[in-house]
């Protein structure tokens, strides 16, 4: 679930839980309510900055493998296919985006914090972790251009081939993030401050959407083909 | 040429001999062997390391045995380190260069090629002398070098001709570390085989996620998608 407020020309959307330990599971409701998020900025008048973060003590652990497990043969493509609508739709946004990750950020979690312009975390929150490789899962070819997309060659390969869990300080010095903070309430005001920042400088929501489209070519329409996922047969759910 | 060990359960491809180990088709061919061979056999092992003896990691193309008829055998030479660098992107499990001496030109590039670059730092350097040679190097070819260089430093790489020891290899991101001596260089890469082989670095999934990561390598090198994977739902 997420909460959608607005500060000035700041728009400020928190992944929320049931409580402090919720994991911030993705899954159809939670895409359903950002992706409502997301249009209400999208046609906001005056949205000139967005910011993604989390309560609790997760930004988010990935996708729901709990609800897909119950029905693997259908609930897998779903998910998939929302997860990367969702990433499309952050790459397509018209404003500037901040993710101010505040929180362990698991596979497509991390992702949807890679698919912002600007990423700040807090240190000693937890981990960035793209954990496929551990469980043993391809990466869908959309997802895989818009991680490529975002990171150089050898945090790539530390990433994607070598399922390194890197905290923020690493994770600053690897190239994924753009700023580390002490705390929590730091980390959130850097990201609103950077968005305020970036809102200022008034620039044309269309043109900015462009840019980005044109900056990362290919990104967004490779996450809009949306192929069958073959889980393979020694995974276990 | 090259001989093939196993230790603990890590795959060891060593260019034998004090040479210069430059690539004409025969050498490479025996590579493409063991690398086929390694592939095979996947599955009993955690990782394979590439790494050589004496002076030389791999001083580049054969250009003396290409002289001989030069139009028929550039050709050759060429089209085989294609293979050869399209049969090391392929391999079913990490690979480590042991980078234990000079990695010049088509060398450089065959190192570029692994997943992990570890280099002994008391000798030897990298250095992609095409520009000072005259040399072009083709798409194919160079796919995998911008797959793999930084791109803040990839002007330098290919147009500045400089000779990188180890430790500005490690500072320009080229290898991932350097180490004292050959013997530390190679005990660094077993002992990151090791940890390979308690996870799941392996086979189909690995090798798609490779490819994945590196997709334009892959479509310029003609290597083929791989095979769906078959599941259990």
């Amino acid at each position: 679930m997420c909460t959608l407020e607005k500060r000035g020309k700041v728009y400020i959307l928190t992944l929320v839980g049931d409580n402090e330990e919720d994991e911030h599971r993705l899954n159809p409701t939670s895409f359903d309510a950002i992706a409502n998020a997301l249009k209400e900025v999208e046609q906001s008048p005056d949205a000139a900055a967005l910011v993604t973060t989390n309560a609790g003590k997760y930004f988010s652990c990935g996708i729901d493998m709990n609800w897909i497990g119950e029905s693997p043969h259908d609930r897998m493509d779903v998910v998939l296919e929302k997860l990367e609508n969702m990433l499309a739709s952050f790459m397509r946004i018209n404003v500037p985006t901040v993710a101010a990750i505040r929180g362990r950020a698991v596979s497509g979690a991390y992702m949807l914090a890679l698919a912002h312009d600007y990423r700040f975390m807090t240190q000693g929150s937890g981990e960035l972790y793209m954990c496929e490789l551990d469980l043993g899962l391809p990466i869908p070819k959309g997802m895989l251009t818009l991680i490529r997309s975002k990171l150089q060659p050898a945090t790539l390969r530390d990433v994607v081939l070598r399922a390194s869990k890197l905290d923020a300080q690493l994770a600053f010095e690897k190239g994924i993030l753009d700023g580390v903070f002490e705390d929590k309430a730091a980390t959130l005001e850097a990201a609103v401050k950077e968005a305020e920042k970036l809102a200022a400088r008034g620039w044309e929501r269309e043109i900015y959407r462009g840019f980005r489209l044109a900056t990362f070519p290919g990104v967004a329409e490779a996450l809009d083909i949306n192929v069958p996922y073959v889980v393979p047969a020694s995974f276990h759910f | 040429m090259c001989s093939l060990e196993k230790q603990k359960n890590i795959f060891i491809l060593r260019r034998t001999g004090h040479g210069e180990h430059r690539f004409n088709p025969e050498f490479m061919d025996s590579i493409i062997s063991a690398i086929a061979y390694v592939n095979q056999n996947a599955h009993q092992a955690s990782a394979i390391i590439v790494t050589n003896d004496g002076k030389y990691f791999s001083n580049g193309l054969d250009l003396e045995w290409m002289s001989h008829d030069k139009e028929i055998r550039t050709q050759a030479v060429g089209d085989k380190f294609v293979e050869l660098l399209a049969a090391v992107m392929s391999l079913k499990l990490p690979s480590i260069a042991a980078v234990c001496g000079h990695a010049c030109a088509a060398g450089f590039i065959f190192a570029l090629a692994h997943d992990y670059r570890f280099m002994r730092n008391d000798r030897g350097f990298l250095y992609m002398s095409e520009v000072d040679v005259g040399m072009t190097i083709p798409p194919s070819v160079m796919s995998v070098i911008s797959s793999k260089v930084d791109s803040r430093h990839l002007t330098e790489v290919m147009l500045g001709g400089l000779k990188y020891g180890a430790q500005e290899a490690l500072r320009k991101g080229l290898v991932d570390s350097s180490h004292e001596s050959p013997d530390e260089t190679l005990g660094a890469a077993i002992n990151v085989a090791v940890e390979f082989g308690k996870r799941k670095c392996k086979g189909e999934v690995y090798l798609g996620l490779r490819l994945g990561a590196f997709p334009e390598a892959a479509e310029k090198l003609g290597i083929r998608s791989v095979s769906v994977l078959p599941s259990r739902l």
